[in-house]
């Protein structure tokens, strides 16, 4: 018998300012993976991970995570979040900012906060102001927030964008060992390429699942050299 | 809701305001250079500064709390910690009284060092107890950390915080019997008047003006202002909403 699944979508319908961005989107993500969520920008995939979070206002359909309705009190601490933006404050030092979000958590291990600043790469910025860090130390900062404690799933909204190379292989890597240890992720991108990085991947497009597979089922299926080539493939056979 | 997590957020707050020296120092200094100010301008009249001062120490330290409290809760929620906080296990009181502790720790600093300087270098006379005059500042100091929490919730942008400034708080100072004695106003004004806070605020400070001995309406005027503080809070909870569209 499968485990079920950590994510389980079920005809969400969600409607913002007058639009209508998802409309019957029906997913399931299996627990221990990395799934990717791809799409175009305004595809719906923040609004989708709002949903999961259980911060969006939805009109219809349910969202299940890790068997309770998303956005249950019970998920508060088992579920974790980073925005697309980095939701910190920019007035504290990084230390600071993890130390409070922990103590809002109620983490009580000692040394959580050193253990997320060596998994983002921040142990040297520990007590420099976030808002003179760069824009890519913010937005680390805020997937560190995201590490702390011992979140069971964590929705993170584009985490990789404006790094360099080595530290996006490296955050990859951090993704696939927490994986590893049963935890759930997904990630979104609108990063074609960081698509292979995924166990598995969801195609969105105007708030719809365009293509559900893995990188090496979607370059199968469409004869595409790389996952880029897959989704235009998608895209203009698409009805 | 948890003692240790609004114990924590109040920390942060006050945190995030020790990084900004300029705003702490307009916080202390703004209402005592305008109650010195007032005070130059009544020179020549000391019976005026003495029947209108009290009043005005209940103001000024309500108006800037009012504002700085509802432009701080408004940058929480721009900057989208807001949304980070509700969907992890902090109870909407937690934030609301982290932020109402430490704000009214500042606005305990701010009243008392505005009432030392009224009665000291400004040579303020009541007749009153003057530490029951400070605790009616600092009371009305906490009272506006409250009402800008609250109001925080229907501004979406900093501009309009910042309108809700004489939206909320000018009304108040025009009804609350210093221009013009509440019960000379018309029916309907004085109604309105009396379910406006300030307006007990500044009841209880010109009782304490004539009034030598602490008559049971000061206490009442206290408990009026004490219960406004609570309500405004736990409306503040209500309209926080962990959905937004």
């Amino acid at each position: 018998m499968a485990a079920p699944p950590a994510i389980d979508v079920d005809g969400l319908r969600v409607v913002r300012g007058g639009r209508v961005v998802l409309d019957a989107l029906s997913l399931a993500v299996p627990a221990g993976t990395v799934t990717g969520l791809l799409g175009p920008s305004g595809s719906g995939k923040s609004t989708l991970l709002r949903a999961i979070v259980g911060v969006q206002v939805v009109e219809g359909g349910t969202v299940t995570v890790l068997g309770l309705p998303a956005g249950s009190a019970g998920l508060r601490a088992r579920v974790a979040y980073a925005t697309q933006a980095a939701s910190v404050y920019d007035d504290l030092s990084v230390h600071e900012n993890l130390a409070y979000f922990a103590a809002v958590l109620g983490t009580p291990a000692a040394g959580d906060v050193e253990r997320v600043l060596r998994e983002v790469g921040l142990t040297g910025e520990a007590g420099d102001v976030v808002g003179r860090l760069s824009g890519g130390q913010r937005s680390r900062v805020s997937l560190a927030v995201a590490l702390l404690g011992a979140p069971e799933l964590l929705v993170l909204d584009e985490p990789t964008v404006g790094l360099d190379p080595l530290l996006r292989a490296e955050l990859w890597d951090l993704f696939h060992r927490l994986a590893g240890s049963g935890k759930t992720l997904l990630v979104s991108s609108h990063v074609m390429d960081e698509a292979t990085r995924c166990d598995d991947l969801v195609l969105l497009r105007d708030g719809a699942v365009l293509a559900r597979a893995t990188p090496a089922e979607l370059l199968a299926r469409t004869g595409a050299a790389d996952a880029e080539e897959a989704f235009l493939r998608l895209v203009r056979t698409a009805p | 809701m948890t003692g240790r997590r609004t114990l924590a957020t109040a920390r942060r707050v006050l945190a995030q305001l020790r990084r900004d020296p300029r705003t702490v120092a307009l916080l202390l200094l703004v209402p005592m250079l305008l109650l010195w100010l007032l005070e130059l301008v009544f020179d020549g009249q000391p019976g005026t500064f003495d029947r209108i001062g009290p009043a005005l120490l209940a103001l000024f330290p309500f108006v800037v709390m009012f504002l700085v409290t509802s432009v701080t809760t408004l940058r929480e929620r721009t900057s989208g910690t807001l949304e980070r906080l509700l969907s992890m296990p902090l109870g909407r009181l937690d934030l609301l009284l982290g932020y109402a502790l430490a704000f009214g720790l500042v606005a305990v600093v701010q009243a008392v060092l505005a009432s030392v300087l009224m009665l000291g270098p400004l040579g303020l006379d009541v007749a009153g107890p003057a530490w029951l005059l400070v605790v009616v500042a600092v009371v009305d100091a906490v009272l506006g950390c409250a009402l800008g929490l609250f109001v925080s919730a229907f501004a979406r942008t900093e501009f309009q915080a910042v309108q809700f400034m004489p939206a909320v708080v000018l009304p108040q100072f025009l009804l609350c019997g210093l221009l013009v004695p509440r019960d000379e106003m018309g029916a309907v004004l004085e109604a309105i008047s009396a379910v406006l806070p300030l307006s007990y605020a500044v009841d209880a400070m010109q009782r304490l003006t004539v009034e030598a001995d602490v008559s049971v309406r000061v206490l009442v005027d206290l408990a009026v202002v004490g219960a406004a503080i609570v309500l405004s809070l736990a409306l503040g909870a209500a309209t926080l909403r962990r959905r937004t569209a």
